[in-house]
């Protein structure tokens, strides 16, 4: 019941493996359809063809991926985090204790990836369209986007220097979540749920795999590191990050638009 | 759909041209870092093309099947199951969705099988492939349970519309609690899980379901109540993963 994959040519047709992870979805969607809900689906025809586009979409997605662009950030992150190659940026620190501030170009990459990655994030995509409807158009789908994608950067690029550091990740975890706590007290109600979603889907098909990938690179290029452990940790604070951001980005929202109300009142 | 007097050559191609702009950033900073910081030429220009043009294409396949599918479809069960007005088959629902999107997720078989590795490595249970099968499975069945668990407690919460700040932090307080507790070997496993268990495909269901169901019931926000759902099963994965390393 449970094998791992029903699909026995999984590797070579892409769809398959999409279609492992789609029918245990579809088996709950039709036998509540059919069982409970007992009416038939509004417009099956439209549903159906756009479950196929979703389902041959991603395969297309994830397959392109893994041609083109999963390579090349592959390889990039092993050559950034090379000591040869940091050793050449920041002047011969190599071997030993390495100096943190060597690591330069690491870290832009590590911002430039997290960022670009999660502005191409099918997930968030999704969330983004959803959000702009349910708020009638108040959130715009680039803004929340955008501010998504610069919390993954941020978050990246400091879960990086924690790698080349080593300090301990459950500290910049549990401060993380304080700073969380404390927005949430000031930020506008509205948006907080939102918030807390945005941090969930970021993880997903195209910057896990290129993250992981830094994270690797890093953690076997350093001595002491557990590449293991450290992989994991960037994970994390790619989810902590975006519900900072998300909760900053509506309390700036919620600012100009005070100081706007209150320029108005003042000027007439 | 929206407007038919638009062509359907120009709304394929505005479709086409929105991913492109999607796809962008990760094209340039890989571009940048290659040609510029790393100072190499592109190996195999040909077979990036046409990767990327895979990419855009299948992105506009999806961004469009979300909306000719998989949101009216979850919206739909969502004012379904609304309507009929049974709280147990709307929570039955919302649990079997959870279970049904996780169990079979791929990204969670392979933390699984991983766990079980070391599981074993570490006297945890004993070693052989039949005790680490079955401890992969069972841990796959937590991290679906959870998730069922989550999406019937966040639709609850819609229902009832309690502030989603207070759940949250009172996860949170379990995750920290169950770290202090747990086995050390148990927590790096727990907090990947989260982070594993919400695909592309259940992202847009899940999140169309919450937001179809705050807008069939009177007096919810699609904003405020409809989303969060996606939190909530990020969460849970990780008390329970604990819970089940302290038991095993």
């Amino acid at each position: 019941m449970f094998a791992d994959t029903p699909c026995a040519i999984d590797t070579l047709v892409p769809i398959c493996a999409t279609l492992d992870d789609v029918l245990p979805i579809l088996a709950v969607l039709v036998g509540f359809q059919a069982l409970v809900l007992r009416r038939p689906l509004a417009n099956p025809r439209r549903i159906l063809l756009g479950f196929g586009m979703v389902l041959l979409g991603l395969a297309f997605f994830m397959q392109g991926l893994e041609t083109a662009l999963f390579p090349l950030g592959r390889l990039m992150a092993v050559q950034l985090t090379a000591p040869e190659f940091v050793g050449a940026a920041g002047g011969g620190a190599v071997a030993g204790a390495p100096d943190w501030r060597a690591y330069g170009w690491v870290y832009l990459f590590a911002f430039a990836i997290g960022f670009a990655t999660t502005i191409a994030e099918p997930s968030l995509i999704a969330v983004a369209i959803k959000a702009n409807r349910a708020s009638a158009g108040t959130i715009g789908t680039t803004g929340l986007r955008v501010a998504v994608a610069l919390g993954v950067g941020v978050g990246i690029t400091l879960g990086a220097f924690r790698i080349v550091t080593g300090t301990p990740l459950h500290w910049y975890i549990i401060t993380g979540y304080v700073f969380v706590l404390l927005q949430t007290a000031f930020a506008p109600k509205p948006i907080i749920a939102l918030a807390y979603d945005s941090g969930g889907v970021t993880t997903s098909t195209v910057t896990v795999p290129l993250v992981a990938a830094l994270g690797l690179g890093l953690s076997s290029s350093i001595p002491d590191r557990n590449p293991l452990l450290d992989g994991f940790g960037l994970i994390a604070f790619a989810s902590l990050f975006p519900i900072m951001s998300v909760l900053g980005y509506a309390q700036l929202t919620a600012l100009v638009a005070r100081g706007r109300r209150e320029q108005d009142r003042t000027g007439n | 759909m929206i407007r038919r007097s638009r062509s359907l050559a120009a709304q394929v191609a505005g479709a086409l041209l929105q991913s492109l702009r999607d796809l962008a950033p990760i094209v340039v900073v890989i571009a940048v870092f290659q040609l510029l910081v790393l100072r190499e030429p592109i190996a195999d220009l040909a077979s990036l093309l046409i990767g990327i043009g895979m990419v855009v294409l299948g992105l506009t396949l999806f961004v469009q099947g979300l909306n000719l599918g998989l949101f009216p479809l979850g919206e739909g069960m969502a004012w379904g199951l609304a309507h009929q007005g049974s709280l147990f088959w709307l929570l039955a629902f919302a649990f079997g969705l959870g279970f049904g999107t996780t169990v079979a997720e791929p990204a969670l078989i392979a933390v699984a099988d991983e766990a079980a590795a070391v599981a074993a490595d570490g006297g945890m249970i004993a070693t052989g492939a039949a005790a680490q099968e079955a401890y992969a499975l069972g841990l796959r069945l937590t991290v679906a349970a959870a998730v069922g668990v989550a999406l019937l407690v966040g639709v609850l919460r819609i229902l009832r519309g309690w502030p989603i700040q207070y759940l949250i932090i009172g996860g949170y307080a379990g995750v920290v609690l169950m770290t202090a507790l747990a086995p050390a070997e148990i927590v790096g496993i727990a907090y990947d899980s989260g982070g594993v268990t919400t695909s592309t495909i259940t992202v847009p269901l899940v999140t169309a379901l919450g937001v179809g169901l705050a807008t069939s019931i009177e007096g919810r926000n699609p904003l405020v109540d409809g989303f969060g759902l996606i939190a909530f099963a990020s969460l849970t994965p990780m008390i329970f993963v604990m819970v089940y390393g302290m038991l095993i």
